[in-house]
């Protein structure tokens, strides 16, 4: 089967598959990841992993569209997201639904508004229609209580899941969540978790894409992993497969153990120290 | 053998700068350009009701103050200037002519872009720091058009009326000083007025207001849209350096405007 008919296969099933060919990413000259490759099977979960700084979120802005890759291709559903007409794209990206680090609500705006925004900006629907699109989509989240608050009167993990019913608002056939644990309890970041099962529960053909470093996390929603260090895709496979995986690096991660060697590069001379702990004592 | 001197580097030290000025005026121009394309797009009545309310009314004590008092000095000044060739009855016509004509569209520019013009900045620096500018544009919404379109028309709207607002208590500040402590008689300050002021002062002054409105506006909600590729800071000290650079360069273009538009409508 040659790529092409392999990507008319693709469209025809209601999951998004996403396929990455040989992505190079990086920022004006500097390289951030390359040759990656992967398929991330729709209508799954799949948990993009590494250490903070290794491209996780860059790999996310690339299949959002929001950059572009210095080469390779991105294929959404079979297409090309950076070949496909721009407004083909953007009637595609509408659908997508995206959860941002700190959730990104518009702080002008009340919760209620922010969730209903999508819809009350791109569609033509009456108001009450709007109203309880955004009751449902907040007590999916557990905040329909909430609608009348602005965004700095909740707490972190609040903004998170009011981020994550707004991502929601479209009924996207793919979702991308940007370390929705990342600064939440443990208690909180479980129950991020349990949202985000719920959802795969309610909406089997929705993919799922969440950006993470926290293991816990990973291990109980990911069907498929994929694992980024040193620039380049270290892992690629189920979760089982990444916790049988031989690799240094792999295990040192899924053990949280710290690199071998110091871990401070320079000392202090003995007159600088001399001079700190004579100003720290006064 | 002496080493061969290094090329002088005074040429190219003056074109960095000058590609980068370039560089930032077509930007600013493409950036104005999308933003005047989709001001009349749906759901935008709302937006710029809004925006009148926080960039005019918001702003109208300011304006009221700073227009007092810049009367009532217009009113020693002239008077003090004008008593020396006996011709004191003409202070009216002087403060009229002096803010109708340049004081109140200048002042009141400048003065709105220090409220709400840093206002505008700081929010969509803000907005451009923490995603969410980006979470507008996967949301398939475009950021110009929610963002900039409705806060260009809001200012349309709002900087003539609030220069109108400065002219008539400039002109009453003028009133207080001239007639009320130096007791020039009231008629003859209002009929000189009446009778100096034309209806191409009165255009030439909203047009001024309207110039400034699209400049002071297009200096600060570029700034704060671009404040994430600023070079001298990242973060909330970009968002700071960029408020900053939006208040300068729309004093900049306003003066620089005032000049321009004086020089074409006398």
């Amino acid at each position: 089967m040659s790529l092409d008919d392999k990507h008319i296969t693709a469209k025809k099933s209601k999951a998004w598959d996403i396929e990455l060919c040989d992505l190079r990413l990086g920022y004006g000259d500097t390289v951030v990841l390359e040759h990656v490759t992967d398929t991330f099977p729709g209508g799954k979960i799949t948990a993009i992993l590494g250490g903070s700084g290794c491209g996780k979120s860059t790999l996310l802005r690339h299949i959002l569209g929001l950059r572009t890759p210095m080469s390779g291709q991105i294929y959404l559903d079979g297409r090309d997201i950076f070949t496909m007409p721009k407004k083909e794209f953007r009637r595609m990206r509408r659908r997508m639904g995206v959860l941002f680090q700190d959730g990104a609500l518009l702080g002008a705006l009340t919760l209620g508004e922010n969730v209903g925004l999508p819809l009350t900006e791109n569609t033509r629907l009456s108001k009450s229609v709007i109203r309880d699109v955004v009751r449902y989509k907040l007590s999916l989240v557990g905040l329909e209580e909430f609608a009348d608050y602005y965004p700095n009167e909740l707490s972190g993990g609040m903004r998170k899941r009011a981020g994550l019913a707004r991502a929601l608002v479209m009924d996207p056939p793919l979702l991308l969540c940007d370390e929705p644990t990342s600064g939440l309890d443990p208690i909180n970041a479980a129950q991020m978790d349990q949202l985000l099962l719920s959802l795969k529960q309610e909406f089997p053909d929705m993919t799922i894409v969440t950006v993470s470093h926290d293991l816990a996390s990973v291990k109980t929603i990911a069907d498929h992993v994929l694992m980024l260090h040193n620039k380049t895709v270290i892992f690629a496979g189920s979760g089982e497969e990444l916790y049988a995986s031989e690799d240094p690096y792999v295990r040192r991660f899924l053990s949280r153990k710290a690199v071998p060697g110091k871990i401070t590069g320079i000392e202090l001379s003995s007159e600088v120290r001399a001079e700190l702990d004579r100003w720290i004592s006064q | 053998m002496q080493p061969a001197k290094e090329p002088a580097r005074f040429p190219a030290n003056l074109g960095v700068p000058a590609i980068r000025f370039i560089d930032e005026a077509g930007s600013m121009l493409l950036f104005l350009l999308s933003a005047l394309r989709r001001i009349v797009s749906p759901h935008q009545f709302s937006k710029i009701v809004a925006q009148i309310y926080v960039i005019g009314a918001q702003s109208f004590f300011l304006i009221a103050l700073i227009g007092i008092f810049t009367g009532m000095v217009l009113g020693l000044q002239g008077y003090y200037t004008l008593v020396q060739f006996g011709s004191e009855g003409m202070l009216g016509a002087a403060v009229a002519l002096s803010l109708i004509r340049e004081l109140g569209p200048v002042l009141s520019a400048l003065m709105i872009a220090g409220r709400a013009g840093s206002a505008m900045t700081a929010e969509i620096g803000v907005m451009r720091i923490t995603d969410q500018i980006d979470a507008l544009e996967v949301m398939d919404i475009n950021p110009i058009s929610y963002l900039v379109s409705p806060r260009i028309v809001a200012s349309i709207i709002a900087f003539p009326m609030l220069t109108a607002v400065f002219d008539v208590i400039g002109i009453l500040g003028g009133y207080l000083t001239g007639v009320v402590m130096l007791g020039i008689n009231s008629g003859v300050y209002f009929y000189r007025i009446e009778n100096a002021t034309t209806m191409t002062d009165v255009s030439g002054g909203f047009a001024k207001s309207v110039a400034f409105a699209i400049l002071v506006t297009l200096a600060c909600c570029y700034k704060g849209y671009m404040a994430h590729t600023r070079t001298d800071g990242a973060g909330p000290v970009a968002v700071g350096n960029a408020t900053t650079s939006a208040v300068v360069l729309s004093c900049v273009f306003v003066l620089m405007a005032d000049y321009v538009l004086t020089s074409v409508l006398l």
